[in-house]
């Protein structure tokens, strides 16, 4: 048995999203506010259009009130989601069966996160009474054990891995400089990336992705419903998602060179919406490039480079805004920032300005306006290394 | 015949050179070094590292009692044995208790245990320092010692308990408030003035309960926290020519209440059967007592010895950081939230996961399990798991990171994934160890720490160190 799909079933006609940023002038009813306003006026449509809505947050609020509440939303169904930095990819990928099911004619998934208001340094979680034996290693530390591992599998030295994770941050911020809705929106040198204070292992304050406040939102409605609502609708093709064992912090097997979530998902998506090689069919991919070891492996997960070369592709300019497959042409994680339950909707906003040929000149990909493809891809994951939830989804701008 | 079947000895990493408090204040310090606990360890973590160390030299030996005797006791109220029994992996029907409160308690769990006829572990630590210049900083060290106790019955007596005696003084040369964390001492030459008569007093009547004389003795071991006192002690006991064994001052320093037994498992490292040893203790009032090896301990061997785990130390710690430790330097922390004490019912729960280091293996592929699993991550098997010792299980280092933004008393924190000989992998921080030279293949042993304190709980668990 495996995921039926929904190819072509659900199309996408309206999106929403806040620039992300340390947004200390509005509260998290604001970007709910703000984000969903957009996306109605995007579909155009009313609030009271909606049927249902799936809301998703990792922290900032708890239930569907906290976004009927902000939006004044009349008695319909709202549903919190959780799935930890998958949280804003996971409302939508449950949004949109309640669509195919046939249940709901019209649904938004909304995501919101805001994490500048509490003072901290990082992510910080909210930890559940233990026996204290877990490890509390924060993100950085956990994702920065890929480098050392990766380094020695694949016989990278120390200084060209820096070189690697270096040009990753590199080009997710000079793609990020282009994109007046991202929390950095300067190019950085790779000298001045490279030298930074060093934060985990060899990752460096550049190497991490911003933490930031925001939100973005999705209308959704049956594929033929499409064109009541906007004349360049996209379409959901694949919807893969996994939740594993968590085993490899307890299982020598794992090595820390990949994400067996990630590839479990990547291959259910592709098989849902007939993709053979990804890295040839589709125009652009937003990965979750919560660290730059991250969106490293990434691309050998997602089948976008041969098992140990990605760090020759990344060299190569590979991913870059001009590349063969351009990887976070907004910027990413890295630069766009990562308010948690937002950012897997805001990948998908990316696709949608992208596949539409709506981004800023100055970050259009030549792969949709030349290239002609139509496909676009967003990876989400929460968790750790050896222990996370992946969701990979595939949209494209035509049917078939 | 009753006496020593067994003993173990535990010197921390580290080493404060008594020159590096001299160079910072422009006073106190001195020559040599003193050891020092590091920041994730407490005189019950120590405690149970002797023991062990013991547990591991007298092989399938399981004691009836522990007792844990020490001056600087992590908790009040609640004992500090039992966290040392249950690291040890011991049965719930042996009793563990602690004797605490002064130096000198030390020797009421021994004479306990030599008087009684049950085989005892006898576990004694203390982290001893004073205010920044004091002379209990530089002259004092931090270690552990523990002793099995018992007789012929029970395995083989490697050091014969030939008798004591004992002479008990109120006077007040030392103390300590329980919420303090320095002593207050009386001006020197008055303890020396009532210490004296006491040694004669104790020598004169052990030496006549054992029917032994100053030239049966082939070694003394003398101690006490009043220095100026135990200076003047062999000769007040009469001993003349009778050697003084080294009283580890220049290299560990003065360890208060485990420090005779360390001092003995020095003499004990070194000895051949016949040797007759006397221990004499100066702690309000003073305990003497005489021990005879036997042929038993020329077939023992304490690994490490004590020489052997004094080589191994580090003198590079900063005077900074050893103040920090020990909460005389308090740091700004980084802008994380307060750490969280662990829970009382999952603590319970996975008791001998936490403080055993105890995993669950797959009885149907062996898969070991760390932390215990009722689910196998091999096959998925359901409850078919046996409870697998890991603490003595070597590993080696898969991967590993340096978090610099965790909170640590000690940044940076060094994590590393670790995977054991035989199967089974765990994550956890590594300590004793230098974050510029860590390396995956390096080889690692498990340790017994406190991670930290929250909300008055210490929260015990495992780390790896660097494979000595």
């Amino acid at each position: 048995m495996a995921s039926k799909g929904i190819k072509d079933q659900v199309a996408i006609v309206g999106m929403g999203c806040t620039p992300f940023g340390e947004h200390w002038d509005r509260s998290v009813d604001d970007m709910l506010i703000d984000a969903s306003t957009e996306a109605y006026a995007s579909a155009g449509i009313e609030q009271d259009d909606v049927d249902a809505f799936w809301f998703g947050t990792l922290a900032s609020g708890v239930s569907g009130l906290t976004l009927s509440r902000a939006l004044k939303i009349n008695y319909k169904p709202v549903t919190r989601v959780e799935n930890m930095c998958a949280t804003g990819s996971e409302a939508f990928r449950n949004a949109c069966y309640a669509v195919a099911s046939g249940a709901y004619d019209l649904v938004a998934a909304v995501g919101v996160e805001k994490l500048k208001d509490n003072g901290m340094s990082g992510l910080v979680s909210q930890p559940l009474p233990g026996d204290g034996t877990r490890p509390e290693l924060t993100a950085p530390a956990m994702f920065s054990l890929l480098a050392p591992a990766y380094a020695n599998k694949y016989g990278v030295d120390t200084d060209e891995m820096k070189d690697v994770l270096t040009r990753i941050a590199w080009k997710n911020h000079y793609n990020g400089a282009r994109n007046p809705r991202a929390q950095f929106r300067k190019e950085v040198g790779k000298d001045t990336i490279c030298n930074a204070p060093l934060i985990a292992g060899q990752l460096g304050i550049f190497d991490c992705s911003g933490v930031s406040d925001g939100s973005a939102a999705a209308i959704l409605c049956r594929a033929e419903d499409a064109h009541k609502y906007t004349d360049k609708p996209l379409y959901v093709k694949g919807l893969g998602f996994a939740s594993g064992p968590a085993a490899g912090p307890i299982d020598p097997d794992y090595d820390y060179t990949t994400f067996n979530e990630v590839v479990a998902s990547a291959a259910d998506a592709y098989a849902q919406a007939g993709i053979t090689d990804p890295r040839a069919q589709v125009a652009m991919a937003e990965v979750h490039d919560c660290f730059t070891p991250t969106e490293l492996v990434l691309m050998e997960d997602l089948g976008f480079a041969e098992r140990g070369m990605a760090w020759k592709e990344v060299m190569a300019g590979t991913y870059d805004l001009d590349g063969e497959l351009p990887v976070n042409p907004d910027g990413g994680l890295k630069s766009f920032g990562h308010p948690i339950g937002a950012s897997g909707l805001r990948m998908l906003f990316e696709c949608w300005l992208q596949l539409r040929q709506e981004a800023p000149e100055d970050r259009q990909i030549s792969s949709v306006t030349e290239g002609g493809k139509t496909l676009g891809m967003t990876h989400n994951l929460g968790g750790a290394p050896g222990e996370c939830v992946s969701f990979v989804g595939i949209v494209g701008s035509e049917l078939g | 015949m009753r006496g020593i079947i067994g003993y173990g000895t535990y010197v921390p990493y580290y080493r404060l050179q008594r020159s590096a408090i001299t160079a910072a204040l422009g006073s106190g310090g001195g020559r040599g070094t003193r050891a020092v606990a590091s920041y994730d360890e407490d005189a019950t973590s120590m405690a149970v590292e002797a023991g062990r160390n013991l547990l591991r030299s007298v092989d399938g030996l399981v004691p009836d009692s522990v007792y844990f005797s020490t001056a600087t006791p992590p908790y009040l109220d609640k004992t500090n044995a039992t966290v040392v029994h249950a690291a040890l992996n011991l049965p719930s029907r042996v009793f563990a208790g602690d004797v605490g409160g002064a130096p000198r308690s030390v020797n009421a769990a021994l004479r306990s245990a030599l008087d009684g006829s049950r085989l005892t572990m006898v576990a004694a630590a203390d982290v001893r320092s004073g205010r920044p210049g004091s002379a209990d900083e530089a002259q004092c060290g931090d270690a552990a010692v523990a002793w099995l106790i018992g007789g012929e019955d029970d395995g083989s007596v490697i050091a014969e308990w030939l008798g004591g005696a004992s002479a008990t003084g109120e006077f007040l040369d030392r103390w300590r408030l329980p919420a303090w964390d320095y002593s207050r001492v009386w001006e020197e030459r008055f303890g020396e003035h009532a210490y004296l008569p006491l040694v004669t007093e104790a020598a004169d009547a052990a030496f006549k309960e054992t029917g032994l004389e100053p030239a049966d003795v082939d070694v003394a071991v003398i101690t006490g926290l009043h220095s100026r006192a135990v200076r003047g002690a062999a000769r007040v006991a009469g001993l003349g020519e009778v050697p003084v064994a080294n009283d580890l001052s220049a290299s560990v320093g003065n360890t208060g209440t485990p420090h005779a037994g360390l001092i003995l498992s020095s003499v004990l490292d070194e000895s051949d059967p016949g040797r007759t040893i006397m221990v004499m203790h100066l702690a309000d009032g003073v305990d003497v007592g005489f021990y005879r090896t036997t042929d038993a301990i020329a077939s023992y061997t304490a690994i490490p010895s004590v020489v052997d785990q004094i080589a191994a130390g580090n003198d590079d710690l900063d005077y900074q950081a050893f103040l920090t430790w020990r909460g005389f330097l308090e740091r700004e922390p980084p802008r994380r939230p307060d750490p969280v004490p662990p829970a009382a019912p999952p603590s319970l729960r996975s008791q001998a996961w936490k403080y055993a280091f105890v995993g669950s293996r797959d009885r149907s592929t062996g898969t070991v399990h760390l932390p215990p699993q009722r689910v196998s991550v091999k096959g998925g098997a359901v409850d078919d798991m046996e409870p697998v010792p890991m603490a003595d299980v070597g590993a080696t280092v898969a991967t590993f990171t340096i978090d610099r933004l965790a909170y640590s008393l000690s940044p940076p924190v060094i994590a590393v994934v670790i995977d054991f000989d035989g199967g089974g992998r765990f994550q956890c921080q590594m300590t004793d160890a230098d974050p510029d030279t860590v390396a995956i293949g390096d080889r690692v042993t498990m340790t017994f720490r406190r991670l930290m304190t929250a909300d008055g709980v210490h929260n015990y668990f495992w780390k790896a160190r660097p494979a000595g």
